[in-house]
């Protein structure tokens, strides 16, 4: 038997009995800040793969609510900062070993990128403007217009850096064991690819783009949950630490949480009912697409809270 | 910092004295004593540690602090630059020690220091020179006729979460 307790009172706040240092805004923001990389990927695709037309809610619709997940999601990374006034220093250096540093550099670009891109759609948008009186948005927009190939070009590696930072952010960190875990930064990403096609379908005009969303939101499940076995796996594969670590998930205080909530209604039943809408029955695709999108928050909610219990033996 | 656990009688000193010297705020420590007790009666075995930032030399909140706030002076010391510190959180979370916490009226970041203004002046850090058993040494690891060294050279000493891979600087011996 071995036992260790602080006989000096440590008691902390934040840090003891364990780390609750990062709390709901930071999984908030993962949680946007995958949505949105996801709507602004599949975006970017649809134009260069000329589909703007016949897929109105990826391509104009959807990237609508971007600025202001991101809006949302930044002013929470930074209401949750000891120093917020401060966050400015972010951008006085770049640090390639610090993912949170990156990944600021990385939203610094793709947050005024995805205000663009609906500048470039303004007059489909918003047909009623009267812009006689805003010349000026006439020529943001055709400046977007203009570039907006580019601009779709450069959203492809910043959208797929920015999904899969939100899980590096947290794997980075060996002192948590839950969070050391490779596969989190493709999860992440998958996860964040997910919730964004399932938004997009709830944006979606036309039943075929409904069902071209399905179909890609149906593999990105099948895929997600591959690296979910993947992960519990990595645990059980890893050293003392780990194997301590995944006894949260699995048989512990989170097991309803991760695979009632996440894993059986948020991944499971919504593939179930994707797979019989494809099929031809009716479902309300309302349904599972909300389900996606309310356990992707969960998940990050999750791994933030039970990354944040976990730590190294000694 | 070398610290002999044989001679430690848990009186948590250090801790006070660490709080007085830094101005710590209420209810925070920098550093703490824990009691390790191995097996069960009658054959038990009871590790007194004292315990602070390790100031490794493969520091993890060095590594992700997106500031560079969190930085390594000559000598190894691991400081907290409190002009750059944002208050992230980033370098607690990393910290395999948990020997950081966030300051609850400054909310930057803050651990221990090893007391730096006072070893610039050629003095012990505060818990170090209050230790009733000296059971404490600091010195330079890399001087073979240090205290320190002598003491490593001789004894059987441990560190602590090696295979955090952090590369931790303050030793234990056992």
């Amino acid at each position: 038997m071995k036992e260790e307790v602080f006989i000096s009172g440590r008691n902390i706040p934040h840090i003891d009995p364990h780390l609750a240092i990062w709390e709901f805004p930071i999984s908030l923001y993962l949680f946007l800040g995958g949505l949105s990389a996801g709507i602004l990927l599949f975006s970017a695709f649809t134009h260069l793969l000329n589909k703007d037309e016949e897929l109105k809610g990826a391509a104009k619709w959807a990237p609508l609510i971007v600025p202001f997940a991101l809006a949302i999601g930044l002013f929470a990374l930074i209401i949750d900062l000891g120093n917020p006034l401060y966050s400015w220093k972010l951008y006085t250096t770049i640090r390639l070993e610090s993912p949170m540093s990156w990944g600021a550099w990385v939203l610094l670009i793709v947050t005024p990128l995805s205000i663009l891109w609906i500048f470039s759609d303004l007059r489909k948008l918003f047909p009623k403007l009267n812009y006689t009186k805003l010349p000026f948005l006439f020529k943001v927009e055709d400046f977007c217009l203009k570039y907006k190939k580019q601009m779709a070009l450069a959203l492809i590696p910043l959208t797929i850096i920015l999904g899969i930072y939100t899980g590096i952010l947290l794997s980075a960190f060996n002192a948590r064991p839950l969070w050391n875990n490779a596969i989190l930064g493709p999860l992440f990403l998958v996860s964040g690819l997910s919730t964004a096609a399932a938004t997009i379908i709830l944006f979606a005009k036309s039943a075929q783009e409904r069902h071209l969303f399905s179909k890609i939101d149906v593999l990105l499940i099948v895929i997600e949950l591959g690296l979910i076995i993947h992960l519990i796996m990595g645990y059980y594969a890893g050293n003392e630490m780990q194997v301590e670590a995944v006894k949260i998930l699995v048989g512990g205080d989170l097991t309803t949480l991760f695979f009632g909530f996440f894993v059986a209604l948020g991944l499971l039943l919504p593939l179930v009912l994707e797979v019989f809408e494809l099929m031809g029955y009716k479902v309300p695709v309302v349904v599972p697409a909300i389900l996606i999108i309310v356990s992707g928050l969960i998940f990050r909610v999750l791994m933030v809270e039970a990354g944040q219990i976990t730590r190294i033996l000694y | 910092m070398v610290i002999d656990t044989l001679k430690c009688v848990g009186c948590s000193d250090c801790v006070v004295a660490c709080q007085t010297e830094n101005d710590v705020p209420t209810g925070y420590c920098r550093d703490w004593v824990t009691e390790s007790v191995n097996g069960t009666y009658p054959e038990v075995d009871i590790e007194l540690r004292s315990e602070r930032c390790n100031h490794c030399d493969n520091a993890p909140c060095v590594r992700t602090c997106p500031t560079e706030a969190s930085h390594i002076i000559e000598g190894g010391i691991v400081l907290v630059d409190r002009d750059l510190c944002i208050g992230c959180g980033a370098c607690i979370e990393s910290c395999p020690y948990d020997a950081r916490y966030r300051h609850p009226d400054l909310g930057i970041v803050d651990k221990c220091t090893f007391c730096v203004h006072r070893v610039k002046k050629g003095q012990d850090p505060a818990c170090v020179s209050v230790c009733p058993t000296n059971c404490m040494y600091f010195g330079d690891l890399d001087d073979s006729n240090s205290k320190v060294a002598q003491l490593l050279a001789e004894r059987k000493y441990k560190v602590l979460a090696k295979e955090a891979g952090t590369s931790p600087n303050v030793y234990y011996l056992i």
